[in-house]
């Protein structure tokens, strides 16, 4: 029987950025359990020597030529911004530092 | 008490590791067909992809795949037969997808070397810089931050995000760990980015501009007792955006690492960000958990598998190595060592060479590009390449000078003119009403108001002293507004003061 | 005339028997008369159907050439970007966006002079099998309306089968478009992967994802098809081939000699009995028709359902990050100096409904470092088995066939709060989307035990989508002369004036 606690399921929503409730947290930690048995069925199959599959149609190469096409207006790329200043997307303050 | 550089080296031996950015120069961007234009206004160079738009999938641009693999092969790199986009999932604002499509662990171009030659207490000497692997990914957007200190990220009340950036090429270049420089780490470090410069450069795929963040390096650095076969905790300094900051952070982190190890200290593995006014670095905000990326195949795109023809094909479209270019000029416009480091330390080969080709002497060219106009750009505290004079302009001067139209001095008033935008030679030449007085009659006018103005001295050239002369010849220049040579003012006014000869 | 094919329309139209202006209002008072009850729409584009219509009605005035669906009614799974009209994906995050650019379904539908009369509800990001985890609340079946229509797909199929419109546009992951027309007694299609464009379909998992048709008949299914198929330079994963010759495949619909293959691991236990008798029957219909049938073994299709509960939740952790109240949609919590991590968090926790988070942590789990190969790694391994089943089967039949899901339609609530129970609705249907090729359902009779629709899976090799109108067509029309009419006219006809 497989299982996740209530602190490994917050550790993943802090992974995935979401903010969940306690209630929330026990609830997917009381479900993991039986989901996760689930899907470890693909462990039950020997694999060995199996290749993994990531896209389904066996294709190569598909690349599109270095030209330019018009970009959005700065209106239309803006238009869903819950808040915008000066053209640009306002967002609140940034904690971390980029990458 | 923070030990000097030379009991730094003195007790420990560094290990670089340097991860190298580059901007591909392509049209538009990675995965869509929006510009790469630097400058634009913001969010003037978006759209569905590159804003992360619902529903928006991204396509690979071809001519990306191309730059990367000439940069492996340049690099002396085996190029994958098949390779693949990865994503690498973590959340920052300025990366639109919270996932930066990237390489993982089927990068295109694998093992590679670069040579690079410093100048060591023994003369020059070669180190082999070896290549782990370049990778294709893309940039983020620019986040201006608002409230609290000067656009700071720290006290900042919000952020302002432009997506202009977003989506560029980008190609990272990495090193394995680079042991065995000692004292020269930093040197080497700075060699080597700029080797790595060159190289792009030369391949045309990039611009390179450090300033510009075209080309940005992260530094680790590490330091392992004397000796000793145990590698040392590293440090990760980010976007050094110039060749002077690459040595500097290196010198300075060999430094601050030794410091506390010498206290007992240890060395926290962090990044850490260069900063240009101190030289010194600070240390980044650090997490909370080391990120998991969750990287995993990018299933919106296609593997890529070059075929041999078709890296035969790049291959054959690389230009001569930067090295071997630098020796063959060397040689071609036989400059001595001193100069040849002096050309190559201010940047100027390639405008040289642009200005040799247009039929310049090489010396000439040489010296008007390293001289005069090096002291204007330094002035302005500009690069070179910044100024308005192009090789044409340069090659155009010494020609008039070989002629006689121009003299040295007169020269110099025609290259201030031209960077500071009077137009061409020529056109400088005729809004300054510059001409150089060969008129012997004008001369011997001016000679004789000079002789006029000043009879005791004139007398004492007379008599034979000939030094005085340089105070008359000295009014002549000036009555004749500099336009006059001043050798032929020389001869003139010996010969009038019945001093020829001399 | 709602209660003709969209042929019959079409042909209405070519003849200047009706206008699509007409054909449009007649369609939106439909929706006005019955979706209060059945809720198949989330957004009616009222002014821009008209105005399409509109369009249509004078181009084919001036007589221009039109394409053959130009003035037809469709209802747009609301998982596809359209410029300018509420996308929700069904997802309160996305509340009130308003797409600047167009899908290229949408754009191909417009280009065709399709007339798009509204949005869809769905399962938030397609992540469900009974529209009940839409974030603005369920579809009912247009069947038993306490029931659910199936999904993700609902919305679209409750629409197609209450008559709202003849045809409509879903997407399928798992099953979103076969089941729903099985459990409301139409015919759905999920072409093969590649064969639809994914620019503009918002994504669940990426791998798995493909928009496709519904109409009430084989043969509009396929004029729908033909439409909305075809290469597209936006999508790398787009297939650069002709599209398949479906049209004329469904006007055929010949199966002398055609070999179909039962797969041996997708009937008997645990499919409801309603289900497995009108399968067998229509086996034998089939036979009856000249066709061969031919038992097929795919054993690791046994694994399907945990492959997929495996790699559709880690694309989807990854695909859902860009949700995060920066660029568009939902933003909660942006006061008192929250920073913009704390208002990502308390945006995704408020914007996200229950299935979508289970979707995301358990996507974030299998992607995690030390547990990728066990689980991210050992599901597409898997992948490459199903493949090699297929392929195998395939060498023995020209189609494969199975029941589309093991029960008829289900009551609303019913499997809710029991995510494995639901997740084993789709156990038929993964496997084609774990192969990337294409799958139809259609309508083999009622179920005795609850007289509601079953549905009939045929299954074909990538880029082979013309069989399964081939085999479709045939059966249905085996079957419409069996029971003497088109199963659907059996639904009842809610109160409005069908």
């Amino acid at each position: 029987m497989s299982s996740l606690s209530r602190d490994d399921v917050a550790k993943l929503a802090a992974l995935a950025r979401i903010e969940m409730t306690e209630a929330e947290l026990i609830e997917l930690s009381s479900q993991f359990g039986m989901i996760l048995d689930a899907v470890a069925r693909v462990q039950d199959v020997n694999l060995d020597g199996v290749k993994p599959t990531s896209h389904p149609q066996p294709m190569l190469n598909i690349t599109r030529p270095d030209v330019v096409a018009p970009s959005l207006s700065p209106e239309d790329a803006l238009s869903g911004a819950p808040a915008q200043e000066d053209q640009r997307f306002r967002v609140p303050q940034i904690l971390g530092e980029a990458e | 008490m923070s030990a000097t550089y030379d009991e730094v080296v003195a007790k420990y031996d560094p290990v670089l590791g340097l991860e190298v950015h580059v901007e591909l120069n392509t049209n538009s961007k990675m995965f869509c067909s929006c510009t790469t234009t630097f400058g634009a206004e913001p969010n003037t160079q978006t759209c569905p992809v590159c804003l992360a738009l619902p529903g928006a999938l991204p396509v690979v641009n071809e001519k990306a795949i191309e730059s990367t693999i000439k940069i492996g092969l340049a690099l002396n790199c085996s190029i994958a037969p098949f390779s693949r986009f990865a994503r690498k999932n973590y959340f920052y604002p300025d990366m639109p997808k919270n996932f930066q499509i990237s390489q993982y662990d089927e990068p295109i171009c694998v093992d590679g070397f670069v040579d690079v030659e410093i100048e060591t207490d023994e003369g020059p000497k070669q180190f082999r810089v070896e290549i782990e692997r370049v990778h294709m990914e893309e940039d983020t957007g620019k986040s201006l931050h608002v409230g609290g200190a000067t656009g700071r990220i720290h006290g900042a009340e919000y952020s302002l995000l432009d997506y202009n950036r977003a989506g560029i090429p980008l190609v990272e270049i990495v090193t394995k760990i680079v042991p065995g420089t000692g004292k020269y780490a930093p040197e080497v470090a700075r060699a080597y980015v700029a080797e790595l410069r060159d190289i792009l450069r030369g391949l045309g795929v990039s611009d390179v501009k450090m300033e510009q963040g075209s080309l940005r390096c992260d530094a680790n650095v590490s330091l392992k007792p004397m000796g000793s076969e145990v590698l040392g905790t590293r440090s990760e300094t980010k976007n050094v955006n110039s060749l002077r900051s690459v040595e500097r952070a290196v010198r300075g982190e060999m430094i601050r690492h030794a410091d506390l190890l010498n206290e007992g200290k240890k060395v926290k593995q962090e990044t850490r960000h260069f900063q240009e006014d101190t030289g010194l670095t600070r240390s980044g905000r650090s997490k909370e958990q080391a990120e998991d990326y969750r990287y995993f195949p990018e299933p919106d795109l296609i593997p890529v598998a070059p075929d041999a023809a078709w890296i035969e094909e790049l291959r054959k479209t690389l230009p001569e190595r930067p090295s071997i270019r630098r020796k063959r000029l060397k040689e071609e416009w036989a400059v001595p060592d001193k100069e040849m480091a002096a050309m190559i330390n201010a940047d100027v080969l390639d405008i040289v060479e642009a200005t040799v080709l247009l039929g310049c002497d090489p010396t000439k060219a040489r010296t008007w590009w390293l001289g005069e106009i090096s002291r204007i750009a330094n002035e302005k505290d500009v690069a070179i390449a910044e100024l308005s004079i192009t090789p044409a302009d340069v090659a155009e001067v010494v020609s008039l000078i070989a002629s006689g139209e121009l003299t040295d001095k007169l020269a110099r008033q025609v290259i201030e003119g031209i960077i500071g935008g009077e137009g061409n030679a020529k056109q400088v030449i005729d809004k300054r009403g510059i001409k150089v007085v060969n008129n012997d009659d004008e001369l011997i006018a001016a000679i004789e108001r000079a002789c006029a103005a000043q009879p005791e001295t004139a007398e004492k050239v007379r008599n034979g002293h000939i030094p005085a002369a340089g105070a008359l010849i000295g009014a002549v220049m000036k009555d004749t507004k500099g336009q006059a040579d001043a050798a032929k003012v020389r001869e003139l006014l010996l010969g009038h003061l019945g001093q020829s000869g001399n | 005339m709602i209660n003709k094919t969209a042929a019959e329309m079409a042909d209405a139209l070519s003849k200047g028997e009706t206008t699509s202006l007409a054909l449009t209002q007649a369609h939106l008072d439909r929706i006005s008369a019955v979706d209060s009850k059945v809720k198949a729409f989330l957004h009616v584009d009222k002014e821009g159907a008209l105005a399409q219509a509109a369009s249509v009605d004078a181009k084919r005035a001036k007589g221009e050439k039109l394409s053959p669906l130009a003035g037809i009614p469709l209802a747009l799974k609301d998982v596809l970007a359209q410029k300018g009209v509420p996308t929700t994906a069904g997802s309160k995050i996305l509340q009130g966006w308003r797409p600047p650019y167009d899908s290229t379904v949408a754009a191909k539908l417009k280009a065709a002079g399709v007339v798009i009369v509204g949005k869809t509800n769905m399962d938030e990001f397609a992540m469900g099998s009974s529209t009940e985890n839409s974030g603005f609340g369920p579809t009912f079946n247009p069947w038993d309306l306490t029931r659910t229509p199936g999904g993700s797909s609902g919305g679209s199929a409750a629409a197609v089968s209450s008559f709202q419109t003849p045809l409509a546009i879903g997407s399928d992951t798992g099953g979103s478009i076969r089941q729903p027309a099985a459990l409301t007694g139409i015919v759905g299609v999920r072409p093969t992967y590649g064969a639809v464009s994914r620019y503009g379909l918002i994504a669940y998992s990426s791998s798995l994802d493909q928009a496709g048709p519904f109409g009430r008949t084989v043969l509009d299914t396929a004029l729908l098809h033909e439409v909305i198929a075809g290469h597209d330079a936006h999508d790398a994963t787009s297939i650069n081939a002709d599209v398949p010759a479906v049209v004329a495949a469904a006007k055929s619909g010949d199966v002398k000699g055609l070999k179909i293959g039962v797969i041996k691991q997708l009937q008997g236990e645990g499919y409801q009995k309603g289900v497995q008798t009108r399968f067998d029957e229509s086996l034998k219909l089939l036979a009856s028709l000249g066709a061969e049938i031919v038992e097929v073994d795919c054993p690791n299709f046994e694994y399907a359902l945990a492959a997929y509960y495996l790699i559709a939740p880690s694309e989807a952790s990854s695909n859902l990050a860009r949700f995060d109240a920066m660029r568009y949609g939902l933003r909660v919590g942006d006061k008192d100096g929250a920073s913009a991590e704390a208002v990502m968090n308390i945006t995704r926790d408020a914007g996200f409904g229950r299935e979508v988070k289970r979707r995301i942590i358990l996507g974030t789990y299998a992607l995690s470092s030390g547990y990728y190969d066990a689980y991210y790694g050992s599901a597409q391994k898997i992948r490459t088995l199903i493949i090699e089943d297929y392929a195998k089967a395939f060498a023995k039949a020209d189609v494969l066939v199975s029941p589309t899901a093991p029960t008829t339609a289900y009551k609303i609530g019913e499997k809710v709060d029991d995510p494995m129970a639901m997740y084993l609705g789709d156990v038929a249907t993964i496997p084609v989307n774990l192969a990337g090729i294409c799958g139809m359902s259609l309508p083999a009779g009622l179920a005795e035990e609850d007289g509601l629709p079953v549905g009939f899976q045929i299954m074909a090799p990538a880029m082979q989508d013309q069989r399964l109108y081939q085999v479709g067509a045939a059966l249905e029309a085996a079957l419409n002369s069996k029971w003497g009419a088109p199963i659907l006219s059996n639904a009842p006809s809610l109160g409005g004036a069908a």
